[in-house]
């Protein structure tokens, strides 16, 4: 094992540890375990935008359709199919990534601000059909009347409701499986072809690579991961909203990777970790926050354009 | 006006500011003095949207409460002990945000009341809430008929009126006065619907047709689509059920096109938010306020809670906004009195009938939160816009009748609520 | 029902010249700088406010001329300041810059002037319709819509036959050779943002008559405005303001059928045109792609 690697190692156990203990630690830092679940789900949907931002160097700005529709797959299915915690989890991640692969095959061909545009337009089509819809999604009062039901494993049940610990080992259980698939994904082949891509999209198509099947995959895979984290959203709130389709809250996960450093893994988790919890506390402080997070985001851009993760690392020539 | 403006943004910051200064505090110094806090002081979590397009009335509200938690802490606080009030924004939509406040002020906070929302769609997600934790939860602001009707709660109260109360409440004069074939224009979301078919019941039983309902979406800037085809459908009177800043620009388009001089223009629920935001010659038609300042002189406690929000607001009158938030904190503190507890149960079930005294009712008919569905039974004030201010340049509502709360509201039987407390 | 069709479509129009006033703005500045300006909307209520604050002194036509050069000199000042440092790097750079700049734009303007809404008066020879047929035509709306086509016609002229419009136009297409042949293009883009911010100040004065000044009021027209972009072709100006048109006149006539999706509809053209004519109605192939 080369020094590296036990670095790395360190690094991923610190990581665990401090989630996994996360309820125990937060409150003595003003956290309460509600806004721990909250971080995750965020964290989860700002890694998804960067799977394909960072790994693939493509921009959507409309990524909260995908997290929202997954929010409302999943209450509807609740509500109205089954009490199934997993079963509705897994409605909302098929619903919404195969909602955003379908579109996705009309984009791939866009780039740079194009492509951008196009997301955040196509992605407020699915935010007006959720604010229009009254008799499906309650429009903008929202969906109501589900609740994330307990896991039953036959001979015991976890209570998810009443016990917020329980829920965020849950949501913390969630996270792991869909980061340990993102990262597996990243480690094969075609991760490799995805960063092949970024980092020069015609020396790839050079290669023979099918550029344009690559990208509708990576946008695809995002997709599904985001529509995950949205299902998850809508049982940390019990609640579905238009909000959580518009622009404004794509535009908070691509601040989230950017923060946090697109370029890396975990980057886009510190970032949530960042911006959620600092707005929460600004904005417990002062009712001008909105200025607080805008002038944070300036920054950011201004002088760490490469996040927070970004910038403790050597920059990698090109 | 711009004068006043502006002293009360400093005002309003400043308060916010200090309030957000012990918060901070508070925060960094969490881990050592978390003994320390104890139980001594009672706290109400006041959870309403302070950015957004609800920023105004939400702000109002805030204040309201922020009075009637000076006026307690004056006195005796709550049965003998100091209250804190804590403020988060819960944003005008985003319910993710109202949520998660709510979460914070209870589970981190323990605070003993939950206040909040001016909307209706936020108020019912932090309900959602309240409820699973059992905290005791007051609506200040949020209209739909489901808070106190089919969703009802042991756990969650209302100040405000339901849409059906505002239409029972215009409705008869305005038939009487104006005529019987009504168009509607009405905002395409749930309290709009239900207001809608409050109307609509309502005119079928005095006898009169609809010409038509235009639903127009929330956050729609141009109503001329709409207002064409009204106008084309020749009703004797335009009823205006949008509201905030739909409302505000659905009658000065009315007022443009020249429609108020051919067809009575009315509506429902009127606030002094949107009066202010409107130019004179868009304020015409007939409506009701849900509380107005202007009312006959002596009635109790009235020129002082005026004179205290003008001191708090850099001279301007109190609006209904206001006076929610007032009554929400004051009920509260009367229920616990009453309870001799801050046991959620015991102070739901003390609140439940309770009636509001003059000093915190502030207008002529009994005012009480009704037990079968903890609904308060309030007044409406119905009248007239003024383009000019009358007597007073800030009185531009002229009210012809008061008419008390039980006298509009449906029966509890006919809300649908059915109250169940916890065993 | 055809009063009522002819109607919306004359009234789709005046609609949708004010899209294409805010929309042909943003397109300015997407075509040369390669930036959205999400804070468009913030510089329109920036103009609106400004002229509100500017009518008791120098009356409503003097604010109509001097909030938006006022608005301008902002924002070239943020252009200075911030936005200039980001050119050359990944266009999202300059999306977030500007997405956070209208939190604070936001954020000011409702810590100066308030949460609440303010009425503005217009002057009261605008103020009433032209007859009680054509009600719904009002003094102020055909002066909003002759606003517009003035200030279209003197835009068209400045970029086809000054100097410094063609060298916009030139810029447009292929900057790194206009930057080849000495032109000052640091200088260019600057010109070109304040022109698309003096739109934007336009427009939020023009707003204001019509609707009244809140500071959430630039948030509605922002995404028609990115909608003509995209329906009327990505780098074309001519493009922008017949899709700013289409799309009002679209939305105008769904709000007689079907009024809860006349929101909805300008999506739905777009979706059409993406999978008809990805580029656009005027776009040409390749552009910004």
């Amino acid at each position: 094992m080369t020094a590296d690697q036990r670095k790395h190692l360190a690094v991923l156990a610190a990581i665990w540890a401090a989630l996994l203990f996360a309820p125990y630690w937060m409150p003595f830092f003003g956290g309460y375990t509600a806004l721990g679940s909250r971080v995750l789900v965020l964290g989860l949907g700002a890694m998804s935008v960067n799977f394909l931002l960072g790994f693939t160097g493509v921009l959507s700005f409309g990524h909260a359709a995908w997290f929202g529709l997954g929010a409302y797959a999943c209450g509807l299915t609740l509500k109205h199919i089954a009490l199934s915690t997993p079963l509705g989890l897994l409605a909302g991640t098929l619903v919404g990534g195969v909602a955003g692969a379908l579109l996705g095959a009309l984009l791939v061909r866009r780039r740079g601000i194009y492509f951008a545009m196009v997301t955040i337009a196509f992605g407020q089509v699915f935010y007006y059909i959720a604010f229009q819809w009254l008799s499906l999604t309650g429009g903008d009062d929202g969906l109501r009347g589900f609740a994330r039901q307990p896991l039953d494993f036959g001979l015991f049940q976890i209570d998810l409701l009443h016990n917020d610990i329980y829920f965020y080992y849950f949501v913390l259980f969630c996270f792991a499986v869909a980061v340990g698939l993102m990262a597996f994904i990243l480690g094969s082949p075609f991760g490799r072809t995805m960063i092949a891509i970024r980092e020069n999209e015609r020396r790839a198509r050079f290669l023979g690579i099918p550029v344009e099947l690559h990208i509708w995959i990576a946008f695809a895979l995002s997709c599904f991961f985001m529509a995950f984290a949205g299902s998850l959203y809508a049982l940390v709130n019990n609640f579905a909203d238009p909000r959580m389709l518009h622009y404004s809250l794509s535009g908070d996960f691509v601040i989230m990777a950017v923060m946090g450093g697109m370029r890396t893994f975990w980057g886009p988790l510190l970032g949530a970790i960042v911006f959620v919890v600092l707005q929460d506390y600004i904005s417990s402080v002062t009712v001008n926050w909105m200025s607080f997070i805008g002038l944070l985001i300036v920054l950011i851009v201004l002088f760490f354009p490469r996040g927070f993760l970004g910038m403790l690392r050597p920059r990698r020539t090109a | 006006m711009s004068k006043k403006r502006q002293s009360l943004a400093t005002l309003d910051r400043r308060t916010f500011v200090k309030a957000g200064g012990v918060a901070a505090l508070s925060q960094v110094a969490a881990p050592f003095i978390i003994s320390a806090r104890g139980e001594t002081a009672l706290k109400i979590g006041v959870d309403e949207p302070l950015t957004g397009t609800y920023a105004a009335p939400g702000k109002n509200e805030v204040l309201g409460c922020q009075l009637a938690v000076d006026e307690l802490n004056a006195k005796n606080g709550i049965l003998g002990r100091k209250v804190e009030m804590l403020t988060e924004d819960s944003t005008s939509g985003d319910a993710g945000t109202a949520v998660q406040k709510a979460r914070k002020l209870i589970e981190r906070d323990n605070v003993n009341l939950l206040v909040g929302n001016v909307n209706s769609a936020l108020s019912q997600a932090m309900a959602q809430v309240s409820n699973e934790k059992g905290i005791m939860h007051i609506v200040p602001g949020g209209h739909t008929d489901p808070i106190t009707g089919a969703d009802c709660k042991w756990n969650v109260f209302r100040v405000c009126n339901t849409t059906r109360m505002e239409a029972n409440a215009v409705c008869g004069l305005l038939f009487k006065t104006y005529g019987k074939k009504w168009h509607f224009i009405t905002p395409d979301y749930a309290f709009g619907h239900t207001l809608y078919q409050g109307c609509e019941a309502d005119l079928k039983k005095l006898g009169g047709t609809v010409t038509g309902n235009e639903l127009t979406p929330l956050g729609t800037t141009d109503f001329s689509a709409y207002l064409i085809k009204a106008r084309a459908a020749n009703p004797d009177v335009l009823v205006v059920l949008v509201q905030g800043n739909d409302m505000v620009n659905c009658l000065k388009q009315i007022s443009q096109f020249g429609i108020d001089k051919q067809i009575h223009v009315a509506g429902t629920q009127q606030e002094l938010e949107s009066v202010e935001a409107m130019p004179p010659e868009a304020r015409v038609g007939v409506w009701m306020f849900e509380w107005y300042w202007k009312q006959a002189s002596g009635t109790p406690g009235l020129d002082a809670f005026i004179a205290t929000v003008r001191k708090h607001t850099g001279g301007k009158v109190p609006t209904a906004r206001n006076w929610f938030g007032y009554v929400t904190v004051h009920a509260y503190a009367l229920a616990c009195e009453k309870a001799k507890s801050i046991e959620g149960k015991a102070v739901a079930k003390a609140l439940g009938g309770l009636e509001l005294p003059p000093e915190v009712k502030l207008q002529p008919n009994k005012v009480y939160f009704r037990g079968g569905d903890h609904q308060l039974m309030l007044s409406a004030f119905i009248g007239e816009l003024l383009q000019k201010g009358d007597g007073d340049p800030e009185n531009l509502f002229k009210v012809n009748s008061i008419v008390s709360g039980d006298s509009i509201a449906p029966t509890v039987e006919e809300t649908g609520c059915k109250m169940q407390m916890p065993a | 029902m055809l009063e009522l069709i002819f109607f919306n479509i004359t009234n789709g129009l005046i609609v949708g010249a004010f899209y294409a006033l805010m929309a042909i703005g943003l397109s300015l500045i997407l075509n040369l700088s390669g930036v959205i300006n999400f804070a468009h909307g913030g510089f329109l209520v920036i103009g609106g406010y400004l002229a509100y604050v500017l009518t008791p002194y120098i009356g409503f036509w003097g604010a109509l001329i001097v909030s938006p050069f006022l608005t301008a000199i902002i924002g070239v000042a943020v252009e200075w300041l911030l936005i200039r440092r980001l050119y050359g790097r990944d266009p999202l750079y300059s999306l977030l810059l500007t997405f956070g700049l209208a939190f604070i734009i936001e954020d000011g303007t409702r810590q100066i002037w308030g949460a609440n809404g303010l009425p503005v008066s217009v002057p009261p020879a605008l103020m009433s319709a032209l007859s009680s047929r054509f009600f719904f035509i009002t003094g102020y709306r055909m002066f909003m819509v002759a606003t517009v086509a003035i200030v279209v016609v003197l835009l068209f002229v400045l970029l086809r036959h000054t100097r410094v419009g063609v060298r916009i136009r030139a810029g447009t297409l292929d900057l790194e050779t206009v930057a080849a042949l000495g032109i000052n293009v640091r200088a260019l883009r600057s010109f070109n943002f304040a022109v698309g911010i003096f739109l934007a100040g336009l427009a939020g004065v023009l707003a204001g008559g019509q609707l009244g000044l809140e500071p959430t009021m630039g948030d509605g027209l922002l995404m028609p405005s990115f909608i003509a972009i995209i329906v009327g072709g990505v780098g074309s100006l001519t493009g922008t303001l017949v899709g700013g048109l289409l799309i009002g006149v679209a939305a105008g006539l769904t709000a007689v059928v079907f009024p809860s999706a006349s929101d909805a509809v300008m999506y739905v053209i777009m979706a059409i045109v993406l999978l008809v004519r990805p580029r656009g109605l005027f776009g040409e192939e390749g552009m910004l792609t």
